[in-house]
């Protein structure tokens, strides 16, 4: 049976705020997220599953990052990877819905 | 030829929370339009209204420069770094969030709704160390004149931010009109109306309109009716 879930890791080096987006991820039905808290775990991860989504939190250098988006995009060149700005109120799900192309949900009051 | 977008108030998205009453000029939390983004650095413009005694629970940011500008009622934040302050009109917040910090943000008055601005702007330069500020806004100097509110100095009117962003407010009596030269090459201007009714670059605009123009080195704001706005001055890439 095919996954529908979209798999997304996450890397993050400050644990509360990398399970914070984990649990805010986990509540969509249609998306399955884990986390890591190094370039070195992430990089194992993906050499062992295929993710659509890799999340990057705060706190890795300039060349961890560099390191990432090489490292992964060659593992699995159809990743989106891009970065997020903590869990608590909003951007999260917008930026992968963005990365995704989902269509609009749009809210109005 | 400068180039411009008009974001009326009523397209904008929202949320009703009961307790918060939220509008979205860009996409934000259930609200998702992929034209609707960002408009340069700005990612984030929520025009909010808290309850009387409710807020937001603690929560984290990390690498975003996060402002608040009350307008009415008082908004008291408290964070990970221990900052507790409250925020009241004439006043303005800044947290760069940097490497990660989390924070909590109630309406301090039992009663009275708070309803504040609050404005989301992406960085210059990721994980920084975290940190929270809070100024009184000076007074203009004259009427029909601007404020400025924020800038990247430390040194400079308002707060500052790690961004070459510059934010002014502006207060005009009806049929007077200003000049805004961009502070930096490169940079666009989102203004948002805050009460009456502006003509900027041809385009009319009232209460909540927003309005972005890049691709120039200035523009006129004209006020067809005594009114207030903010201009965010930003750059277009970054």
């Amino acid at each position: 049976m095919m996954n529908s879930l979209t798999e997304i890791l996450v890397i993050g080096t400050h644990p509360d705020i990398l399970q914070t987006v984990l649990r805010l991820l986990n509540t969509q039905e249609s998306w399955h997220a884990e986390g890591v808290s190094g370039c070195e775990e992430a990089i194992a991860k993906c050499r062992l599953q295929t993710y659509q989504v890799l999340l990057i939190g705060g706190g890795l250098t300039d060349m961890e990052e560099v390191r990432l988006q090489t490292e992964i995009k060659l593992l699995n060149p159809a990743i989106h990877i891009i970065q997020h700005y903590g869990g608590g109120s909003g951007l999260l799900y917008a930026e992968i819905y963005l990365a995704l192309g989902t269509e609009h949900k749009k809210n109005r009051l | 030829m400068a180039q411009t977008v008009l974001h009326a108030a009523a397209s904008r998205g929202g949320a009703d929370h009961g307790w918060l009453k939220s509008y979205h000029t860009f996409s934000f939390a259930s609200y998702y339009n992929p034209e609707r983004v960002n408009f340069g650095a700005l990612r984030v413009l929520n025009d909010d209204s808290v309850a009387g005694g409710r807020g937001f629970g603690e929560h984290p940011h990390d690498n975003m420069e996060i402002i608040s500008i009350p307008l009415s009622g008082a908004l008291e934040h408290k964070d990970s770094m221990g900052n507790i302050g409250t925020i009241e009109p004439g006043e303005i917040q800044v947290m760069s969030a940097g490497t990660g910090i989390y924070h909590t943000e109630y309406n301090k008055n039992k009663e009275e709704t708070v309803k504040f601005l609050q404005i989301w702007v992406f960085p210059n330069k990721r994980n920084v160390e975290p940190r929270y500020d809070q100024v009184k806004i000076n007074a203009p100097e004259k009427p029909n004149t601007l404020v400025q509110i924020l800038s990247p100095n430390p040194d400079d009117a308002g707060v500052w931010i790690h961004q070459d962003a510059w934010f002014n407010l502006g207060k005009l009596e009806k049929g007077s009109q200003i000049d805004y030269t961009f502070q930096k090459k490169g940079n666009g201007a989102y203004i948002f109306v805050l009460e009456g009714d502006i003509e900027v670059d041809g385009q009319i605009l009232s209460t909540r309109d927003g309005f972005g123009i890049w691709d120039t080195d200035k523009f006129s704001i004209k006020a067809s009716s005594a009114a207030e706005f903010l201009i965010m001055d930003v750059p277009m890439e970054f």
